[in-house]
């Protein structure tokens, strides 16, 4: 008798933990962001203040890039039309108080993935869109082929509150040369500092050396170095403490680079959904309930492909067709040689 | 008692509103930095920093605390502040006096000095002397040598280094020469009073200080030597100079940019200043038998500062505030270094802005306390 009352209590307590813990888990799907954003009707993405092939604006204000397609790929799913995304342009120095004050709720602006930005100051990394490293641009004239022919006493300009300026300091350092760091708040000052020659060598991200270039008064005059000294994962940012959010973010890039992989595009989604392999029914929603675990309809993802595309189509798009990097070096698909890999939809 | 009680009471509740907002503030931040995971603490400071400054009076390495990355990029944003009052100063005087000059080409040029220069935003103003420094300056191997020593370049002002020996016995004797300037001054001041005699306190003075600090080199063991920089290649193309001191073209575009902005409002103050003392004054004292110099020293000026003084002081604090704009044009000060990549580094933003906002908050009213030290001293004392 008293071992079964015993065992009741035991099971009524099963009960009502696994109560809680259900309720808890419903109650997580409500995401706050989620909820807001499709109260206001877009997507508020902090972006940069114009970087080629990454997030710049046109001259009518249109914002292209694949930091850009990131934001787009997430209106796409949660409010159905890729355009209804709000950027606002951010120096590096702004972005991470941007997003953790709640001004936006996605940070896409070839950010790189580090466990302290990621442990320390209330943000999570959700993925990488671009494997990138840091490198150096010189003038063709000074006949410097390789960064070892650096000499004590060089100067380099680079951007403000990056890890460019800790990645340099740990270069420079370990080769024992003596430099000067000329910092600025804005990509674009740097760039003309660079231009005039305050500088002997201008340091960022390879992207970003490719984009800038074109910036320059005479292009053909600079080249970039071959030696990278640093990785750079670069990838979209959300505040932490939104689960769903994080994963609806996370789930919209990875859509785009698995959809690549099975050869979806965003001509022939629609014609996908017959397709006899099951990973590609999935990816276009025309099975299994992929969307209900985030609060979405099931097409969250045909959307996102048709709308937005897959990761090549915005890599050629956005950064191959532009000339800032024809190839696609380590951000090509793990089946052909890169390393984009992504966890299955499923 | 009744009374005393009824005034305190509307007292107390603006207290306790204060009270209550601040507290709102201080939770609110608090619950919103708990929900996001952010921790508050001032720990970070003596992290390595592990980053670089491009320009430094202390020893700053990468390998230090960010404590010490603050006191750098303090020292700079100090520097900027005393140059640029300096130099606002000596312009504001010239320019001010120029104002009221009976030349008409002078009058007039000053005037417009002064229209052009104040009406046009800071920042661009620091825009035009950085990028146009950039576009003016030679690179460092097309630099003529200004006085066969410095070099006006792109990559900085690279000006001879000195190189002190026994420095500390060279510095006492400067503040010998100090401390026999302050006794001949009294004694000077006590001979007039008692007996109406006059000494050539100037003359003495300058004496002293040059002769004490002199006398050191002959027998006191004191040398100096200049370290000249030195161009040095770095590529086919590319050129620095070692050696020496290298002063940034930020620094110089900032500190030039600044002293030409606030000295257009200094100038209007001592314009002010010397037409508020009124002419009356002036053919008293001319009356009485003193020379166009006692007039001015002893008559006017007394009388001008006085007026001069407070609003200067606005103008010092001014350009003290101003100086954070460095951080458009890279200089390494307190805002780009400390609130700019420090922040960014760590993350703590709530904690580096108000350490920096009480920085500048101490130093500007360090600043008013010493001016209004000055003024104090200045102002008529009723007998």
């Amino acid at each position: 008798m008293f071992k079964l009352i015993k065992q009741l209590t035991s099971f009524v307590a099963m009960v009502a933990v696994l109560f809680v813990f259900t309720t808890e888990t419903m109650a997580a799907k409500k995401s706050k962001t989620l909820k807001n954003t499709q109260k206001k009707g877009f997507v508020r993405c902090g972006v940069s203040q114009g970087l080629p092939g990454f997030s710049n604006a046109d001259a009518a204000g249109n914002w292209t890039g694949v930091d850009v397609d990131v934001c787009r790929a997430v209106a796409a799913a949660v409010l159905g039309d890729a355009n209804k995304v709000k950027f606002t342009p951010l120096s590096a120095k702004e972005r991470f108080t941007a997003l953790t004050s709640g001004e936006i709720d996605i940070l896409s602006r070839n950010t790189t993935w580090t466990l302290s930005r990621d442990a320390d100051i209330g943000l999570t990394f959700v993925g990488v869109n671009f494997y990138d490293g840091q490198g150096f641009m010189v003038r063709k004239s000074s006949g410097i082929t390789s960064t070892s022919q650096f000499k004590d006493g060089i100067s380099a300009c680079t951007n403000l509150g990056t890890t460019t300026e800790l990645n340099m300091r740990d270069f420079f350092n370990s080769k024992g040369i003596s430099y000067t760091p000329v910092t600025f708040e804005k990509a674009d000052e740097v760039v003309a500092a660079y231009d005039a020659g305050r500088c002997d060598t201008y340091t960022t991200d390879k992207s970003g050396l490719a984009a800038q270039r074109i910036k320059l008064s005479s292009p053909d005059d600079h080249i970039v170095l071959p030696e990278t000294i640093s990785k750079e994962p670069l990838g979209p940012v959300v505040r932490q403490g939104d689960a769903v959010w994080e994963d609806i973010v996370r789930w919209s890039l990875n859509t785009m680079i698995e959809a690549e992989e099975y050869g979806i595009t965003s001509s022939n989604a629609d014609s996908m959904k017959t397709s006899d392999n099951p990973q590609i029914k999935r990816l276009v929603g025309a099975e299994g309930e992929m969307g209900a675990a985030f609060g979405l309809d099931n097409e969250w993802n045909l959307r996102i492909i048709k709308q937005v595309g897959n990761y090549g189509e915005s890599y050629k798009r956005n950064i191959a067709d532009t000339g800032i990097l024809p190839d696609r070096g380590p951000n090509e698909l793990w089946t052909k040689g890169g390393i984009l890999y992504v966890p299955p939809s499923r | 008692m009744n009374n005393k009680f009824k005034r305190l009471i509307p007292q107390f509740f603006t207290l306790l509103l204060v009270v209550l907002i601040f507290g709102f503030f201080t939770f609110n931040a608090q619950v919103n930095m708990d929900n996001r995971g952010i921790d508050f603490g001032f720990g970070f400071l003596k992290q390595e920093a592990s980053f670089d400054i491009q320009f430094s009076l202390v020893d700053y390495d990468g390998l230090d605390p960010y404590w010490w990355a603050y006191v750098a990029a303090l020292l700079n944003t100090l520097l900027v502040a005393v140059l640029g009052i300096i130099l606002c100063t000596i312009i504001g005087v010239i320019v001010g006096v120029a104002r009221l000059s009976s030349n008409y080409l002078i009058r007039n040029t000053a005037a417009w000095y002064v229209e052009f220069f104040r009406n046009i935003p800071l920042l661009l103003q620091i825009f035009f002397w950085y990028y146009a420094a950039l576009r003016a300056l030679p690179l460092p191997q097309d630099a003529e040598p200004l006085l066969g020593v410095s070099y006006l370049t792109i990559k900085g002002f690279y000006i001879p280094a000195m190189i002190w020996e026994n420095l500390n016995i060279f510095l006492y004797s400067v503040i010998l020469a100090i401390i026999g300037i302050v006794i001949v001054r009294t004694y000077a001041r006590k001979l007039q009073e008692n007996e109406g005699k006059q000494l050539p306190v100037f003359y003495i003075s300058l004496s002293l200080i040059i002769i004490l600090p002199f006398l050191t080199f002959l027998v006191g063991g004191v040398s100096l030597d200049f370290e000249i920089p030195v161009i040095k290649q770095l590529s086919i193309t590319s050129f620095t100079y070692v050696g020496g001191i290298g002063l940034p073209p930020e620094l110089i575009a900032l500190t030039l940019a600044l002293s030409l902005y606030t000295a257009t409002f200094i100038a209007e103050c001592v314009r002010a200043g010397i037409q508020g003392v009124g002419k009356g004054q002036k053919e008293a004292a001319a009356s009485i038998g003193l020379n166009p110099n006692q007039i001015l020293k002893l008559v006017v000026m007394p009388q001008a500062l006085r007026i001069i003084i407070p609003p200067t002081t606005n103008q010092y604090l001014n350009l003290t505030k101003n100086s954070s704009l460095a951080a458009a044009i890279a200089y390494p000060d307190l805002v780009l270094v400390f609130a700019g990549t420090a922040l960014m580094q760590t993350g703590k933003a709530i904690e580096i802005v108000s350490i920096t906002m009480l920085t500048y908050l101490s130093l500007s009213l360090a600043i008013a306390a010493l001016m209004n030290w000055y003024n104090k001293k200045i102002e008529i004392k009723e007998k």
